[in-house]
Formats: C-alpha cells, structure tokens, sequence
C-alpha cells in the first residue's frame, strides 16, 4: 500500500508551518498582550481592535484574505503560500494567546509589584525580574494547549495548495474514491502521532507551572 | 500591662538629642481621599532621624495608608510629603509645583523600606536571591558583594542555613524574618512597617518581635511600626501617635500615650484593645 510514503511527503510542510506559525504567534501575543496593558491609549485601542478583528473572525477567512485578497487589493506580494499561511495562524493564535499573556501579567499578585517598588526597582526591572518569570509560569499550560490547537489548524494550508499532509491525502483520494476511508484514518493517525510530543510538553508545563507560583 | 519598663536600655539617643535634629520625614496637613470617601483628613507628622515612631489606632483608621504614602505605593490628594530635601511627590518645575513623576519617585524613595503585613517575597527566588535582587539590580552592587551582605543579613534574622530555600518551604515567622532581611540589605534611612506580625500564627510572633527589637538597637535607622502590639510599642518606641478616624487624635512618649492621656477615645480604644487581648 503506497498511501504512507504519500502522506509522509507532507510532513515536512506541516511541520515548517507548525514551527513557524508557533515561534510567530507567541511573539505576537507576548507584544499585544504588552500593548493591552500600555499606557499610551492608542496602542491599547489598536492592539484591541487587532485581537477583537482576528477573534471575530474565522481563521480560514484570514488565510483567503491573506493569499487572495490582500495581494490583490493592496498590491502587496507576501511572497508565496508559505508567508500567506503562517501570517494568517499566527496573527489569529497570537490574538487569543495575547489574552492569556495579558492575563497572567495582570493575575500576579498586587503585593508582588508593591514589594518591587519599596526595593525601588525600576518599571522594567519590576516586570523583568518580579512579575514575568511569575506570569510565564502560568501562561505555560495554555500556552501548551494552544500549540496543539496550532498543529490542527496547520492543515488549513492545504486549501491554498500548500502540500501538506492533508493536502496530499486528497490528491491521492482523487485518484482513488475507495480508498477514502483509509486515507483519511491514515491522516487522524499523523496528527495524533505529531501532537503527541505536544501533548507530553503540556502536561510537564503544567507540573512546572504548579511548582513555580506558590504563594510568597 | 507592666508600667515602668526599662525603656531607656533599648534607645540609645534620649529623646532630647533627636528632637534637635531635622526631621527625615514630614507631613505637611495630608489628605487622602479613595472615591469619594476621605480616609486621612490632615495629617501632620515629623519623623526625626534615627526616630523609633509606633502607629496606633483601630482597623480602618487609616495607619496603612500613612506609610503607603510614603512608600510611594499610594499618592495623597492633598498636602506635602517631605523627606530629605525633597518634596516627594511633587517637583517643582517653572516655579510651580507638579506631579512628581517616576524618576523624581525612585530618587526619593531609595531612602525608604516597607515589611508588609503579608510578607510579599518573590515566590520563584530563593531566600537569598529573594535578598540579593534589591542590591544587585537596583544598586549596581557587585553579585559578590550582594551576596556577602545578603548572607550576612539572613545570618542576623538567624535564616542563615535556609539560603537555598524556597519561600514556600518557609513558616510564616521565617518569611518575615527573611522580608526584613531583603528590606534591610538595601540600607534604607527610613522602615516601615506594617502590622508585620498580624498575619502570623501566636507562636510565631515572639521571633519577628526579636529581630524588629534588633534593628530598633542599631539605632540610626528610623522606624515607623504600625502595630497592634502595644507592649512591645511601649518597649521599644521614642514616640507613640493614636490615630483616630483619619487624625491624629494623640501622640507623645509611649507613657504619655499609654498611661497618662485623658483622651476619652483613646481610653476606649486601649480598653477594648486590652480586653480582647486579655490583658
Ligand atoms: N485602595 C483602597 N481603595 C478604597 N478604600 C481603601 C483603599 N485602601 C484603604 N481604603 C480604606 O481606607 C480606610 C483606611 O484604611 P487603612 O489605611 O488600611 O486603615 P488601617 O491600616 O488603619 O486599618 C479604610 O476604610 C479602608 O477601607
Ligand atoms: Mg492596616
């Protein structure tokens, strides 16, 4: 039976857009999460209105506008499909993981920002030092979670002829109807396996997370 | 309550040296409002260098908010805060005096140090780095150095064999004994503290009250303890001030406070005091 190989070919592709769309989304939800908190109001309303348009709307939708609509409209070249997918997961992801950041910034204890400031630290030392490394152990659960979320939405990309696993998959199930159901039980079986190891790496955030913040 | 304690054996500049000095810290008719609801309705108060001063006063009648203010950690509606030389929250910029902003802050405040009532250590430091951190960040001090001093520090709150621990694997005795420690390592001119043995269990409170009695006999630092106990204020105060309602409504010796005051609130406040302690 040759569907397999087929399917392995692809996990190449998931697997860059997954790394990418991960390292990409992260970043960008550590910077909206930041700039919902400025002091400058209009970064607070743009990040606002950056994360409410991108939870609004659907994922898919993003990644057509991306690949089709935004080079079109605004003449701007994204480059190629690659470029086009990983924007459009990431700036969806980072928009609902900037909420977790914000959040858990803002769910370090007031007396912790109280102590800071009577050892006299400065704004930035108070966030680098104190309330940080304090909120990054209680992002990491959700953080894990959305990781996987990000490898099932990875095979979006498939729908703007990114060869992926899935995208491979239905061109073989093209060729051959009957095997359909093979195929695309062959495919559920790759995306448990890849998210696995995601899996194992929440569940040990987790148990980092619970030692690290036990109260002062 | 035992009368005549030998208070003089804990101070070492009588009362009469310290009045001459100028004051560290002065209040100057200070108002706080929250909302709508105004909490210290003028408040005049001189700190004097080396000053040992105890607050007292029924919950609610704003003792925290005093030294809140000068912690920087709460701004007062009206009325001056000055320390040092400095009008700590105010600058005075064209000849008119505005918001002090946030390096006009640190500048003034490094004179200052607060124990809080719930301790606030940083729960992914260790007990030493929790110590060192002040030092070296804020400081520049050298890691070595900070790390001498601070060892120091956690040897005199007598912590000195827990300086890998985590404050969780601490009591909550010990975990005030270490918040003092990392206030202490930065030197401040200035402590406050706040009702810093409330949140302990009975048992525990005897060694917090130990190192505070301490640092009282080092002598230059000055003190604000904001407290509820009044034994240990008498012992180790040069100057007891009875907040009421959001003013002072006495303030004196802790003979004069405790003993001699006719003022009827005050009565009422120490008696209840005393009876719900049971002494
Ligand atoms: N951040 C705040 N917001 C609103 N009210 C406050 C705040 N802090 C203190 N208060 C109120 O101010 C009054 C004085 O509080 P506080 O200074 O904590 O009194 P004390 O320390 O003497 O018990 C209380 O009525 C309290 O409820
Ligand atoms: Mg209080």
């Amino acid at each position: 039976m040759e569907i397999f190989p087929v399917l392995l070919k692809g996990i190449n592709v998931t697997l860059i857009v997954l790394v990418l769309s991960a390292i990409l989304a992260y970043l960008i939800a550590f910077i909206a999460g930041f700039g919902r908190l400025s002091n400058v109001w209009i970064i607070r309303k743009f990040t606002g209105f950056y994360i409410e348009i991108f939870r609004g709307t659907s994922l898919i939708v993003q990644l057509f506008w991306f690949f089709y609509a935004i080079p079109m409209l605004f003449n701007v070249n994204l480059g190629n499909e690659l470029m086009a997918g990983v924007l459009a997961i990431s700036l969806n992801y980072g928009a609902y993981m900037s909420e977790i950041v914000r959040g858990s910034i803002i769910a370090v204890d007031k007396g912790q920002t109280e102590a800071a400031i009577a050892l006299n630290m400065t704004r930035f030392q108070r966030m680098r030092y104190v309330i940080l490394p304090q909120a990054v152990r209680m992002m990491l659960p959700e953080f894990g979670n959305y990781l996987i979320q990000i490898l099932k939405a990875t095979s979006l990309v498939s729908l703007i002829g990114m060869t992926d696993i899935l995208y491979h998959g239905n061109i073989l199930r093209s060729t051959n109807l009957a095997m359909a159901p093979t195929i695309y039980l062959l495919i559920l079986v790759f995306y448990f396996i890849l998210a696995l190891p995601l899996i194992f790496l929440t569940r040990k955030m987790e148990s980092i997370s619970k030692k690290g913040v036990a109260q002062s | 309550m035992s009368v005549t304690k030998e208070v003089s054996k804990i101070k070492q500049t009588p009362q009469s040296d310290k009045i001459k000095q100028k004051p560290i810290v002065m209040y100057e008719d200070v108002h706080k409002s929250f909302g709508d609801v105004e909490v210290l309705k003028g408040i005049n108060l001189q700190i004097k260098p080396g000053e040992k001063l105890a607050l007292i006063g029924p919950s609610g009648s704003g003792k925290t908010t005093i030294i809140r203010m000068l912690m920087t950690l709460e701004e007062p509606t009206e009325g001056n805060i000055i320390v040092g030389d400095n009008n700590l929250w105010k600058v005075k910029k064209d000849g008119e005096f505005k918001r002090a902003n946030e390096k006009h802050l640190r500048k003034v405040r490094g004179e200052i140090g607060m124990v809080f009532q719930h301790f606030n250590l940083f729960p992914h430091m260790t007990i030493l780095q929790n110590c060192m951190t002040g030092p070296v960040q804020v400081k520049k001090e050298s890691k070595a150095s900070a790390r001498e001093r601070s060892i120091q520090m956690l040897e005199k709150v007598g912590l000195g064999d827990k300086l890998d621990n985590y404050p969780n694997q601490l009591s909550g005795g010990q975990k005030q004994r270490v918040a003092m420690a990392r206030a202490l390592v930065m030197r401040p001119r200035i402590m406050l503290f706040d009702e810093v043995t409330s949140a302990l269990d009975p048992e525990l409170v005897g060694e917090v009250l130990e190192v505070i009695r301490d640092i009282a006999q080092d002598g230059e630092m000055a003190m604000v303890l904001v407290t509820h106990e009044m034994d240990f204020a008498q012992e180790i105060a040069d100057r007891i001030v009875f907040l009421e309602d959001g003013v002072i409504a006495e303030e004196g010796t802790p003979t004069e406070v405790l003993e001699q005051s006719t003022n009827e609130r005050l009565q009422s406040f120490l008696h209840r005091f005393r009876s719900s302690n049971g002494n």
